[in-house]
């Protein structure tokens, strides 16, 4: 595939330096910076001293300047407990996907039982419903059970998502039916067929459906908060949004705190890249 | 009797008259498997959203409230504030349209240009244009919002090298809303990309040699094949951004944290606000399911799209 793509770009424009190629390649690095600066900017605001930030021209490169971290843990003092919310909150939905959407992305695949389909679209009409509109609903259960600040409030909502079940079951229709039967033969159980043959065979998929989840949750920000009022249990992105309001013009303490949230998705990233845009390609896929 | 019993479970018999058990046998561990799923949609959403539509009929505010009102909710929906939510509906939809015609046209774009390229730089770009997607929508607007920023800000600065005024992005009433879409424009559309890349490589190489060998230019092969084999693909990414843009919240929450007047509210900031400051939860709820109607209208294309296997 690499090869024929590379031999087919060969063909259709020789490496010439003709000028539709320049100006491709204009383009494409242009936009590759136009993408990449916000963030760099981000970096350099939180590595310059808080007072070189507020004037003009602006420093275009970081300094090597660590005091806009040191204000941070010193003013922010909750910052590492919403890291910590953040962490538990994420793997608490994510570790729920991993097993759940695999048995019924199992089940969906390649079980047969009356209704299968019908609950099948049941489940995938759900991604029409805007997830505001079951805000208000939400917000007054946790409001009559006090479960405001709890991590719960926030855990258990994320249950409901319909991606990983539709990954999961594309992903297991391509395995071969042959060995799920090899173990019913042997004797095993259907749980164990599950866990001893679908779940280990599944790992690409749930390599991409771990690091989806991850992402899409480590980020979410309006539901958490709705429900996080306290500093404590914030959980990051409520927590940065609160570094702007609380350290309005400290713009070094507001970068360096962003910066620090971003980083552990952005390292992800560049480990996981691969996973990643696998993910995006699923949900584009066809049932 | 025991004994009996006994052999009539096993004889074929006994489990033709227990259907049940014999269904069960044959069928149960499928809906075991899928229960937990179920369990979690719903208690999560199916519930909800039901509630949802009888709170938008009743006069629901916190701890208690429940008096049936009929449709006011969605009268006042319209009206509380002089109409805010009808400038909400308005801002929204602009939003929509502009940056979703740029998404898909930016995204297109930029694909066609890495379709050339060999593997290697595909990934490299893929890449380089996903990163910024991975960080949250708040860190992204707590940082556009900064080089938005009138005195300090990185785009003024720009501006005042080519000797133009400042400009007060975010805090004028009449571009405020302007300098939101710039701020979406200006991010490359990551998932649009990767998706009409990964469109594109699926077409067959023979098709364009054979369009080589009728002396076809690229622009018409661009035309004639790439566009009319990823027209799914691009149906699919259009209803996936407006969607989308739709449900725009947090880049408007903290970019203008207490709106610009009225010109920067859009349908989820207004919910979030009937909320919050008005507590009128029927209300919000009427509004949510105004954005669920409009949601729907366009999932529904989504939902077919699902649903046909149309291939190249």
């Amino acid at each position: 595939m690499a090869l024929s793509v590379a031999q087919n770009a060969g063909r259709q424009a020789p490496s010439r330096v003709t000028a539709p190629r320049i100006l491709m390649w204009v383009a494409l690095i242009l936009t590759t910076l136009i993408s990449l600066f916000p963030m760099y900017w981000m970096f350099v605001t939180a590595f310059t001293p808080t007072q070189d930030t507020i004037k003009t021209p602006p420093d275009l490169f970081p300094h090597a300047d660590l005091s806009n971290f040191e204000r941070l843990f010193a003013q922010a003092r909750d910052y590492w407990a919403w890291f910590a919310n953040s962490v538990i909150i994420t793997l608490g939905i994510t570790f729920f996907h991993l097993i759940f959407d695999t048995l019924s992305g199992y089940a969906f695949a390649k079980k047969r039982f009356p209704g299968r389909n019908i609950l099948f679209w049941v489940i995938i009409s759900t991604l029409m419903i805007p997830p505001q509109v079951t805000l208000v609903p939400l917000y007054i259960v946790v409001q009559n059970f006090n479960l405001r600040d709890s991590l719960w409030a926030v855990i258990l909502p994320g249950w409901a998502n319909v991606f990983g079940i539709f990954l999961m079951r594309q992903y297991i229709q391509t395995l071969p039916t042959e060995l799920e039967e090899a173990g019913r033969i042997d004797g095993c159980s259907e749980p164990g067929i599950f866990w001893r043959i679908i779940l280990p065979l599944s790992k690409p998929a749930l390599a991409a459906l771990a690091i989806f989840t991850f992402v899409r949750f480590w980020n979410d920000f309006l539901w958490p908060s709705m429900v996080l009022i306290k500093s404590p249990s914030y959980t990051l992105p409520v927590g940065v949004a609160s570094l702007q309001t609380e350290f309005s013009t400290d713009y070094g303490l507001i970068f360096a705190g962003s910066a620090l949230a971003a980083l552990p998705m952005i390292l992800f990233f560049l480990a996981f890249q691969k996973y990643f845009l696998e993910g995006v390609r699923a949900g584009a896929v066809k049932g | 009797m025991a004994d009996t019993n006994l052999t009539q479970v096993n004889s074929p018999a006994a489990q033709r008259t227990n259907p049940l058990v014999l269904f069960l046998r044959k069928y149960g561990w499928g809906y075991v498997f899928v229960l937990p799923s179920f369990l979690a949609f719903g208690i999560f959403t199916f519930i909800p959203v039901i509630w949802a539509f009888i709170i938008s009929f009743q006069d629901f505010r916190p701890r208690g409230g429940g008096d049936w009102v009929g449709l006011q909710n969605y009268r006042d929906a319209f009206t509380t504030q002089n109409g805010v939510f009808l400038e909400a509906l308005k801002n929204t939809i602009i939003y929509a349209v502009v940056t979703v015609t740029a998404n898909i046209f930016i995204g297109l774009f930029l694909a066609s240009l890495l379709q050339p390229l060999s593997n290697k730089f595909q990934t490299f770009f893929r890449a380089a244009y996903y990163l910024p997607a991975v960080t949250s929508a708040v860190i992204i607007a707590v940082t556009w919002r900064w080089l938005f920023n009138t005195q300090w800000g990185f785009l003024n600065f720009l501006l005042g090298l080519i000797g133009a005024a400042p400009v007060r992005w975010l805090s004028d009433p009449d571009i405020a809303l302007q300098s939101i879409i710039l701020s979406t424009v200006f991010t490359i559309p990551a998932a649009g990309v990767v998706l009409f890349n990964a469109a594109m490589n699926s077409i067959p190489k023979d098709f364009y040699e054979a369009a080589d060998l009728e002396g076809a230019g690229p622009i018409r092969k661009w035309w004639s094949i790439t566009l009319p084999l990823i027209k799914s693909t691009t149906l699919y990414v259009v209803v996936l951004y407006t969607i989308a843009s739709f449900e725009v919240f947090e880049k408007v929450y903290i970019m203008v944290p207490s709106g610009v007047g009225n010109s920067t509210q859009t349908i989820v900031t207004q919910i979030y606000q009937t909320v919050f400051s008005q507590f009128r939860y029927g209300v919000a709820s009427a509004q949510a399911m105004v954005l669920f109607v409009i949601v729907v209208s366009f999932a529904v294309i989504q939902f077919r799209f699902f649903r046909s296997d149309v291939e190249y």
